[in-house]
């Protein structure tokens, strides 16, 4: 049985929330203003609790088991997180509060930008994006600006490599680039070759994601990096892989000169089934006058009895606001929290176990799965979803019948330049126990694939639901409860 | 599915089929076969507009993909096959017999340097690898 | 705490990999840049770590504590219970995006009701999944309708009466696309502007007009005849409105609007300072190929059991990647929750009461504002929950005496509005009670007489 929609459950007349009366004198409202009718459901509070709690039990979630999705980082969400976010303090305050009286929300934002630029190695930071492609954004803009303060008008071109998230190629067309493909060699770095060729003077910048989408950190990095310097260029880092690199290398140091975090990857903030994320930018020196306004800085200076107050500056070459007040504040003040917890020492914990989570994985399963790129991986890493003894199976079959042992699939065919890909991530938090029960599924799958193939194309069998048909929900659409195509 | 011997193929897997001045412009068995399930076809030309080779002239979209159609010709349009519209799937069964864009075309000799259907279909065999 | 491992682990595990320490797993980062020392605290326990953070919500001012008048594109409403039960749910706030819909469709029916919700509450044909607030889904309608006409139609306009962060947020989401013209006429650089003087500038190169509703002063119009005159001239029109105010009052779809963007934050969304919030986007259904953002349809499994998928996914980025018409990745998933479980439990009576409230309030503090000797309510009728009101000394001086009696007072307009000096922007919800009121005039007039 499907869960009914709140249309179907609701009753005329049922009441679920009340508001006490105006105790104000009465206005009347002229007809004219008035909507004909508002057709929305009428449900108990009753309905409503129990509706939503059914509805999320068809869910899986971090909170029930395992989330292998490669550059998604799904680790655990700490609870302690959710406490600080609901305190009254941060909930209960308004954006357009006169600032002497939020210091406290933004000094803990100014704590963040300087925590995350300590880690990071970047010289200026923005919390104002709202996820990474919107950090992305604010990259390709920048880099867009940077040029034309110079008068570098035909800058033109943004590299990037065939592994690259989606969000970077249609970045930088939304930021008014042409994108130029970037291929990778056969070890699964940038090919320099290629690079040198194509690098000249019509080329704004690179974008590049390291460690990359295969969860391999660039053999030569520093050439690469090099090589776009030398030719006016900038580089952008996607910074959606960080957790490889905590405490263990500042990307600012590296020679980057703009990169996003995601701070619902990265820095546990959750998920939440879609959304808020939060993606901070930093940048090098030479461009912080072109983050976005407002930054948070000090714009009065404290001493020995007084604090410093904390206000809003413009920088001065300020690409603009790209989005209503601050940024995710919500977002913000869980990932400090877990920064505050892990600090200077446990903050590199991460990245290791994060990175030796992945090598054990793809130790245990690299005898049932093809895993190209014979390297070590970083965090995160791709095997091939297929075998050429049976061709009929495919990476999305495996991911399905994955289902049926109470994991989530990894990421599917993505970065496209592997064929049938399975980009898998455990990150830190996942227990040795976790890691081995799910090698044990993709081991026992790949025996399936070749002994009893049907149990693998008709997967899942355990999910509240079956295969759904996509096709028909492209063709016919239906978006809207109660609007059907024949209407 | 064979491939037609009347039809000339781009390198973006639109095909041609000259009668004279005027011509028919479809998507290769092979472009629909890697589309797989197409549910949307967007014309992004009115009759009477005129194009350049390579230009964009349709997208058509599918579940997981969504490709660009490139004019194989310079040329002008002249019919625009809607019952494509409401059928798009028609493109999966039937790619050699379903046209999307019945056009007149400026320059002959651009004909030439398209693919035959023999040359094409070793085309698609290379890419494969 | 939450790294599991333990000794005995990390060295099997290692042992596994022929590896003696964990820093042998980083061999390919460059040996002059690795292992940086951090200038930081070392790590605090939760205890710890919680005193070190309340201290920092301590320092504030809260609106627990405080009267709130402040409005300006975010308000002070009443928050229910049941919501943050729901958020709550680990199924809910630690699931991805719905990508694999068999285990997702908790996920995916939330996503398909407040799509339903938001159509019938803009009374429009279909609605996506959510962007990250009322100002960046101005920009995306904003270069959806660029894309709808292919870039032949390069003139954007944007009322003066519309919210001053959405037009700065347009500027900038369209400066990377040359040739774009984004204009505010001289009319809308007043305050206050005559909402049909608009029409002037709009062309046939006009791609879209943007209208805000109830707008920027508060004021209501009803903009169907300024709707037709734009779509004679063949350009598409789109209302940023405000959630709450449809709950009564004439909507985006009958007045003939083509979009309409908003703010969802007041649909039981907590003020936090400004984010995490919830922007909506609605459409007539010819724009559903042109629209940005996620998408969730209805379909059915293989045994005919009714379901939800992500669908039109190939005009995204992951698909469609330069080609995208946005690189929008994330919706507000959890911020959308909240608000399809306020607009469920209010549902039609409860919805069409707030906003009645709002109104009340508005309308009887308006008339006591009035009354008080050198203020000036210039907002004129009709108008909604908000009204802009002229004072006799400076708005900071106002501000100050009333913070002094536990109020925060009203957005200082002239930050947006030069013109506008000692002008402010009062917002009134259906938190407000008449004690609340009276007390703003009281204090309103003692602050004159300092």
């Amino acid at each position: 049985m499907s869960e009914a929609t709140i249309y179907e459950l609701s009753s005329p007349e049922r009441v679920g929330f009340l508001f006490k009366d105006a105790d104000v004198p009465p206005t009347k409202i002229p007809e004219n203003l008035l909507r004909k009718d508002l057709p929305f459901p009428e449900l108990s509070e009753v309905d409503v609790i129990r509706h939503f709690t059914r509805l999320s039990q068809l869910n899986y979630a971090i909170d029930i088991g395992f989330y292998p999705l490669g550059s998604c980082t799904m680790k655990y969400n700490p609870r302690i997180n959710e406490e600080i976010a609901r305190l009254a303090g941060f909930a209960m305050t308004h954006p357009l509060q006169p600032i002497e009286t939020v210091q406290g929300n933004l000094a803990i934002m100014y704590q963040l930008q300087e925590w995350l630029k300590e880690i990071s190695g970047f010289a200026g930071i923005t919390l104002q994006p709202a996820a990474g492609a919107h950090g992305e954004f604010v990259g390709g803009l920048i880099i867009r600006a940077y040029h034309q303060s110079r008068n570098n008008t035909k800058r033109n071109k943004i590299l990037v490599p065939d592994s690259a998230h989606g969000t970077n190629p249609a970045t930088s067309s939304m930021s008014g680039f042409e994108v130029v493909n970037l291929p990778s060699d056969e070890r699964g770095n940038v090919d320099l070759n290629k690079l040198k060729k194509i690098c000249d003077d019509t080329v704004a910048g690179l974008m590049l994601t390291n460690p990359n989408t295969l969860g391999l950190f660039e053999e030569h990095l520093l050439e690469v990096i090099s090589i776009v310097h030398e030719h006016g260029g900038l580089v952008y880092g996607d910074g959606a892989n960080l957790n490889a690199l905590l405490g263990i290398v500042k990307p600012g140091e590296l020679g980057f000169d703009i990169m996003h975090f995601n701070l619902h990857k990265t820095f546990s903030t959750p998920h939440g089934g879609g959304g808020p994320g939060s993606g901070p930018v930093g940048v090098a020196a030479h461009l912080v006058d072109f983050l976005p306004a407002p930054v948070i800085g000090i714009v009065e200076e404290g001493d020995e009895e007084l604090p410093p107050l904390y206000g809003f500056i413009t920088p001065s070459h300020s690409i603009g606001r790209i989005k209503a007040f601050y940024g995710h504040f919500g977002v913000m003040v869980r990932a400090i929290t877990y920064i505050a917890m892990h600090g200077c020492d446990g903050l590199r914990k991460i990245a290791e176990h994060a990175v030796l989570n992945a090598n054990y994985l793809k130790h245990l399963i690299e005898d049932a799965y093809t895993v190209p790129y014979d390297r070590r991986c970083m965090h995160e890493f791709v095997a091939e979803g297929f075998w050429d003894d049976v061709p009929d199976i495919h990476a999305l079959d495996i991911a399905k019948r994955l289902m049926d042992y109470g994991v989530h699939p990894p990421t599917n065919y993505f970065p496209l330049i592997v064929k049938e890909a399975l980009m898998i991530e455990p990150t830190e938090t996942e227990s040795k126990q976790s890691i081995e029960h799910f090698a044990d599924a993709l081991n026992t799958i790949a025996q399936e694939a070749h002994n009893n193939a049907e149990l693998l194309h008709s997967a899942p069998h355990n999910t509240p639901i079956g295969r759904l048909d996509e096709v028909k929900a492209a063709k016919e659409l239906v978006l809207c409860c109660w609007v059907r195509p024949e209407d | 599915m064979s491939t037609p011997k009347d039809l000339k193929f781009s390198e973006t897997d639109e095909w041609i089929k000259v009668k004279g001045n005027t011509a028919l412009i479809g998507i290769s068995d092979f472009a629909q076969n890697q589309l797989s399930d197409i549910v949307y076809i967007e014309f992004e030309l009115d009759v009477d507009d005129d194009f350049d080779k390579e230009e964009t002239i349709a997208t058509i979209e599918s579940v997981k993909a969504a490709a660009d159609i490139h004019a194989p010709v310079s040329g002008t349009v002249l019919e625009i096959n809607e019952a494509l519209i409401d059928n798009p799937e028609t493109l999966n069964e039937d790619p050699y017999g379903s046209w999307l864009f019945k056009i007149s075309i400026d320059d002959p000799s651009e004909v030439d340097t398209l693919m035959d259907g023999e040359t094409y279909d070793r085309f698609c065999e290379d890419r494969g690898n | 705490m939450f790294i599991p491992h333990t000794d005995a682990e990390r060295k099997e595990m290692l042992t596994a990999l022929g590896l003696k320490n964990l820093n042998e797993l980083f061999s390919d980062v460059p040996d002059k840049y690795r292992f940086p020392e951090l200038n930081m605290p070392k790590g605090m326990t939760e205890m710890e770590a919680r005193e070190f953070i309340e201290g920092f919500a301590d320092a504030n001012v809260t609106t627990h504590d405080y009267i709130c008048f402040l409005g300006a594109g975010a308000y002070d409403h009443y928050i229910p219970a049941a919501i943050d039960s729901i958020l709550r749910q680990g199924e809910f706030f630690t699931a991805y995006t719905p990508y694999q819909p068999e285990i997702s469709q908790g996920t995916l029916q939330v996503i398909f009701e407040f799509q339903s919700l938001i159509c019938n509450l803009t009374s429009l044909d279909i609605a996506n999944a959510s962007h990250y607030d009322g100002a960046t889904a101005t920009a995306e309608a904003c270069i959806t309708a660029y894309a709808h006409f292919r870039e032949k139609r390069k003139k954007i306009i944007l009322s003066g009466a519309l919210n001053p962060q959405y037009r700065e947020v347009v500027h900038t989401y369209l400066s990377g696309i040359d040739g774009i013209e984004i204009i505010t006429d001289e009319e809308g650089q007043q305050s206050l502007p005559d909402p049909e003087k608009i029409i002037d500038v709009v062309d046939e190169n006009t791609a879209i007009v943007v209208l805000q509703y109830p707008d920027f002063f508060g004021r209501i119009i009803d903009f169907t005849q300024i709707i037709n005159d734009a779509h004679q001239k063949g350009a598409l029109v789109c209302l940023a409105v405000n959630p709450i105010a449809l709950g009564m009052l004439k909507t985006p779809g009958e007045m003939g609007a083509d979009i309409a963007v908003g703010e969802g934050q007041p649909l039981g969304i907590p003020l936090s300072y400004g984010g995490p919030y919830l922007g909506f986007l609605a459409a007539r259904k010819e724009l559903v190929r042109k629209l940005s953002g996620r998408l969730v349809g209805e379909t059915v499994d293989g045994n005919g059991k009714r379901g939800y998928v992500l669908t039109l996914t190939a005009r995204e980025q992951h698909i469609r990647r330069e080609k995208a018409t946005s690189n929008i990745c994330t919706n507000q998933g959890l911020i959308a929750l909240a608000a399809t479980v306020y607009m469920s439990l209010l549902g039609k009576n409860g919805m069409q009461q707030v906003s009645n409230l709002c109104y009340q309030n508005a309308h009887y503090a308006a008339k006591k504002i009035a009354a008080v000797p050198g203020f000036e309510v210039l907002t004129p009728e009709p108008f909604f929950h908000e009204i802009m009101v002229h004072c006799p000394t400076s708005i900071e001086h106002i501000n100050h005496h009333l913070l002094n009696e536990g109020i925060l007072g009203g957005y200082p307009l002239e930050n947006d509005y030069p013109a506008l000096r000692d002008c402010m922007l009062l917002a009134f919800t259906e938190k407000t009670t008449k004690e609340t009121i009276d007390l703003l005039c009281e204090v309103l007039e003692e602050s004159h007489h300092e």
